[in-house]
């Protein structure tokens, strides 16, 4: 789940600014596509796992960041196997590898506060232009927060619709879930008021 | 001083509220009616959430129509469900969102969270996913992110409805130790049963404003 990854801790990248951590993790999102030779990806690759221990997390830890994406790694190892040769499938699955493990390590090491605190500072430069930075950091943050609660309400809807037989309708689970999500979203503005949020 | 004079809501020309005047000055102050009487409409007239069609809502020196930011800062309100008020995915930051608005040093805000959160045994939940906590700890952490904005009243919509019976107690005590006014709406009548104050609404009007030994036992009549 997306929401609440951090994990508490007193390391090295536990005390980096969050904007450094995003920007390291831009340039390395960039870098990779600029390096063409596997072995120096593999090296890249190796340095970030080697960062997880270094941080105080466990390989259970990073087998958690990379086990959702092992089919797309396979998947994208086969195709580049069958159009091109093996090494071409390993470029293009250790720089995937790379890329997910380092968003993982900065997701785990920075909260989400920090985060959209670096945000709404990278932000402020837009304001000129209208962009209200506030609104923006609170509008990441809701993502975040409500993906559970969204999904909490889906299973429900499918636990009801299957206790009234309805269980391959997608229909039965869209309708409701819209409407209790749009009945979510009134009641969240209404809160947001009633907590005095005021970015203007 | 709550006071309301003349107020009527109206809502698609359907009457929600009906030239209500009462003054509310009582330390807790219950409130009952059936599903659709409006006694939640009533409530968010106090917090500003709700603006009058017509007549005059104040709370203290605002006024309800004209002062709703300051208004929303006096007085706090607690929804019934707390998964809709709870805006930041980590429980610390949930309970800072609204401190950040106040422009707050960074050193008060930490005193405040850490005060509030050993106030409601959720000190070692601070860096935790707030959508992992269970319902009764959400309800606390809803209310932590309200009082931790220091209102002098706190109005409770139905706080008690979702949640299993430890839980109800939980929130109950919460309520109980509040040195703030408090204003609840409740179907859980046990809940205000020790309260100063209770209103029955019904049909948008005030039907009964007494004592709860005299207006619960009112209210238990009108919905048998």
């Amino acid at each position: 789940m997306i929401a609440g990854l951090y994990i508490d801790g007193n390391s090295a990248l536990h005390r980096a600014a969050a904007g450094l951590k995003v920007l390291a993790l831009v340039l390395l999102g960039t870098g990779v596509f600029l390096i063409p030779d596997w072995p120096v990806l593999a090296v890249l690759l190796v340095t970030v796992f080697i960062l997880y221990p270094a941080s105080g997390f466990g390989p259970r830890i990073l087998w958690a960041q990379i086990r959702p994406i092992l089919w797309l790694l396979a998947l994208f190892f086969a195709v580049q196997l069958w159009l091109n040769d093996w090494q071409a499938g390993l470029v293009v699955i250790f720089r995937l590898a790379a890329i997910v493990s380092f968003a993982g390590l900065v997701t785990l090491t920075t909260r989400t506060s920090d985060m959209l605190a670096a945000l709404e500072r990278a932000m402020k430069p837009l304001a000129r232009f209208g962009v209200n930075p506030e609104k923006v950091s609170l509008a990441f943050s809701m993502v975040l927060r409500f993906i559970p609660v969204i999904a909490q309400i889906g299973h429900e809807i499918r636990d009801a619709q299957r206790a009234r037989g309805l269980d391959k309708s997608v229909l039965a689970l869209v309708v409701p879930l819209i409407i209790r999500t749009l009945k979510t979203a009134d009641d969240v503005a209404d809160a947001i008021d009633a907590r005095s949020f005021d970015p203007d | 001083m709550i006071t309301l004079e003349n107020v009527t809501v109206e809502f698609d020309q359907r009457r929600v509220l009906d030239d209500i005047s009462l003054s509310l000055s009582e330390k807790r102050i219950g409130i009952v009616g059936a599903n659709g009487s409006g006694k939640s409409t009533f409530v968010r007239l106090l917090n500003g959430l709700q603006v009058a069609s017509s007549g005059t809502v104040r709370v203290d020196d605002f006024d309800a129509a004209k002062d709703g930011r300051k208004l929303r800062r006096h007085v706090g309100f607690v929804f019934q469900n707390p998964d809709n008020q709870i805006v930041y995915p980590v429980v610390e930051e949930d309970i800072a969102f609204g401190l950040k608005a106040l422009k707050l040093p960074k050193d008060e805000i930490d005193r405040r969270i850490d005060e509030v959160l050993a106030r409601y045994g959720l000190s070692e939940f601070r860096n935790h996913p707030s959508h992992l906590l269970s319902g009764g700890q959400k309800q606390l952490l809803a209310i932590s992110g309200v009082l931790v904005m220091a209102p002098r009243y706190v109005i409770f919509d139905e706080p008690t409805t979702l949640l299993d019976l430890r839980n109800r107690n939980r929130v109950e005590r919460a309520i109980a130790e509040l040195d703030q006014t408090v204003i609840t709406v409740s179907h859980d009548l046990d809940l205000i049963a020790g309260y100063d104050r209770v209103l029955v609404f019904e049909n948008g009007r005030i039907a009964c404003d007494d004592v709860p030994a005299i207006a619960i036992p009112r209210y238990r009549e009108m919905m048998a």
